[in-house]
């Protein structure tokens, strides 16, 4: 059996980790259009700030592809798949065949057509190591940085430079910061916690033009920059499979067993759209939790064993300068809600199922929440009062515990079938 | 593989598996001294409420979201024990987010902490069972 895997990533490392529990024997191709080591995408925003460093920020040891009999091609790209005569083709001439093809191609930042940017010289996008390399050399004392996006790449990429002695402006589109993941009332304790640290935000503006060092805000302030960061969002890496005829929408389509619509070919990761159980409703979760279960299950499928991953669910721990953000779920339903100076707890719940969480601070045992959405939990099987005031296992029934605690299977119930 | 498995009828709530937890990761020789006037962040935890307690640390499950959900690749799951690297720990806290038991624990320097049966800090049993004094904590083989 021939595997090959495009995109050496998250996803790539939970597939080669599956095969390898089946499939010893079969060989393992990996192309990779970057030059590096698998690495941690989340920590180049602690790298610029000498949280972690290029060797430690490896998100598998050394050893990792020769351990799994891999072989790595890196600096190469896939451009297209024959899907008849089951071949990759790469940006060089050459071709690789498979017998099983896995896409983890990753997302790409999205470039807004904004007049005048492409002649902004000091650019750059943040979500690669190279990208922070870039950054990280064009930072200057005092630099005046402009952070188009005030979502999760955009925030983590300001406190990574913060301690650099820049000054740092971010404007967004929406009228609150972390718009995404998320409400009104969270979102302006997190703002109010980052002006504490400098951060000067332009919220509910666009900008609408670009001269060499400044923007222009649909409200004519001029903003003055002398490097810009843009990270308003990344868009899906789907054309390998789309060029042939493949199911895809926003991601590749793929089902619960990480199967695209074309035979043999597979998809994981950031390029990928799947069930969110919390709202079911197909969405892309570019997250790198699903993005290993996923690798995961398509590996296993891969390598000839049934197995089902059904329980995606948008997921977020993010810090911030000190404060802790966790999000969860969708935020429908009723709310139980806590707010104190500086934190905010809101659980959101409906038809006897709990649909989603906020936590800003207080995010203690917040995996039990994380575990009620994911498992559908009915909740009038729980002591839902108590459990909405203090995460814990004393909220289940005394069965559900002692199963719990001393039970052996325990974590993900996403079981291999009939193995 | 030897797991601890807590018998919730035979706690007594006196935390003192807590404390022999946070004694064991200290490399003091006396508890008390070792102790004094700390507060402690033990890797094992009581939940108590109306006469009900058990102890909780981590299941070191099959199927382990903390490690799968890791963004730094710093837990692992070595000879059936997940253990944290916490020199490649950033303190993301997915860990936290993920683990369905509470399990997992921030710790003063920012790096996550949770039980890996003190594996890393003495040989045999783990000291929440040794010190537990009502043989409500066990470490023993349950089967797979």
């Amino acid at each position: 059996m021939k595997y090959v895997i495009v995109g050496n990533s998250t996803a790539a490392v939970g597939a080669v980790e599956a095969i390898r529990k089946n499939d010893t024997a079969g060989s393992i191709v990996i192309i990779s259009n970057e030059r590096y080591h698998v690495y941690s995408r989340p920590l180049i925003s602690y790298l610029l700030m000498g949280k972690t460093d290029e060797n430690r920020m490896k998100y598998r040891g050394d050893s990792f592809y020769s351990d799994n009999n891999c072989e790595l091609m890196l600096n190469k790209t896939a451009v297209r798949i024959d899907p008849d005569k089951k071949l990759v083709h790469l940006d060089d001439g050459t071709a690789v065949s498979y017998d099983r093809l896995l896409l983890c191609t990753g997302a790409s930042p999205v470039i807004p057509p904004v007049p005048g940017l492409d002649k902004v010289r000091n650019r750059f996008t943040f979500t690669t190591l190279d990208d922070a390399r870039a950054l990280n050399d064009a930072l200057r004392e005092n630099s005046r940085v402009l952070i188009m996006g005030a979502g999760l790449i955009g925030l983590k990429c300001a406190e990574g430079i913060s301690k650099r002695n820049v000054s740092i402006s971010c404007v967004d589109l929406a009228p609150r910061i972390l718009s995404s993941i998320l409400d009104d009332e969270s979102a302006e304790i997190v703002k109010r916690h980052l002006e504490e640290h400098g951060i000067r935000f332009y919220l509910n503006r666009r900008v609408t033009e670009f001269e060499e060092g400044t923007a222009y805000l649909d409200d004519n302030t001029p903003v003055r920059f002398d490097v810009l960061v843009i990270a308003v969002g990344v868009r899906p890496n789907i054309s390998l499979l789309k060029d042939i005829g493949g199911k895809t929408n926003r991601g590749i389509i793929i089902d619960e067993r990480c199967r695209t619509s074309i035979p043999d070919i597979y998809a994981a990761g950031d390029c990928c759209e799947s069930m969110d159980i919390s709202s079911e409703e197909p969405k892309v979760m570019a997250l790198l939790p699903n993005a290993y279960m996923q690798g995961e299950c398509a590996g296993m499928n891969m390598s000839g064993v049934d197995f089902v991953f059904d329980r995606a669910i948008p997921m977020n721990s993010i810090g911030l300068f000190g404060k802790h953000i966790m999000t969860a779920g969708t935020y429908t339903g009723d709310v139980y809600c806590e707010t104190r100076h500086g934190s905010c707890k809101k659980l959101f719940y409906s038809n006897n199922r709990l649909n989603g969480f906020i936590l800003v601070e207080n995010t203690e045992k917040a995996g039990i929440y994380t575990s009620l959405i994911r498992e559908r939990t009915p909740l009038d099987t729980i002591d839902f009062e108590l459990i909405c005031k203090v995460p814990g296992l004393m909220a289940f029934s005394r069965k559900t515990r002692a199963e719990k605690l001393g039970g052996v299977r325990g974590g993900a119930t996403n079981e291999t079938i009939g193995a | 593989m030897k797991r601890v498995y807590v018998n919730e009828q035979w706690c007594l709530g006196c935390h003192l598996c807590e404390y022999f937890c946070a004694f064991a990761s200290t490399n003091e020789k006396d508890m008390a001294r070792a102790l004094k006037d700390v507060r402690i962040s033990p890797r094992i935890r009581i939940e108590e409420k109306d006469g009900i307690s058990f102890a909780v640390s981590c299941r070191h499950c099959n199927e382990p979201l903390c490690v799968k959900s890791c963004i730094t690749g710093a837990l692992t799951k070595v000879n059936g024990i997940i253990m944290i690297d916490r020199d490649r720990c950033i303190g993301c806290y997915t860990c936290i987010l993920s683990c369905p038991y509470g399990a997992v624990y921030p710790s003063e320097d920012g790096a996550i902490q949770k039980c890996e049966l003190c594996i890393k800090t003495r040989e045999g049993t783990p000291r929440c069972v040794t010190g537990c004094p009502n043989g409500a904590i066990v470490f023993e083989e349950r089967g797979e």
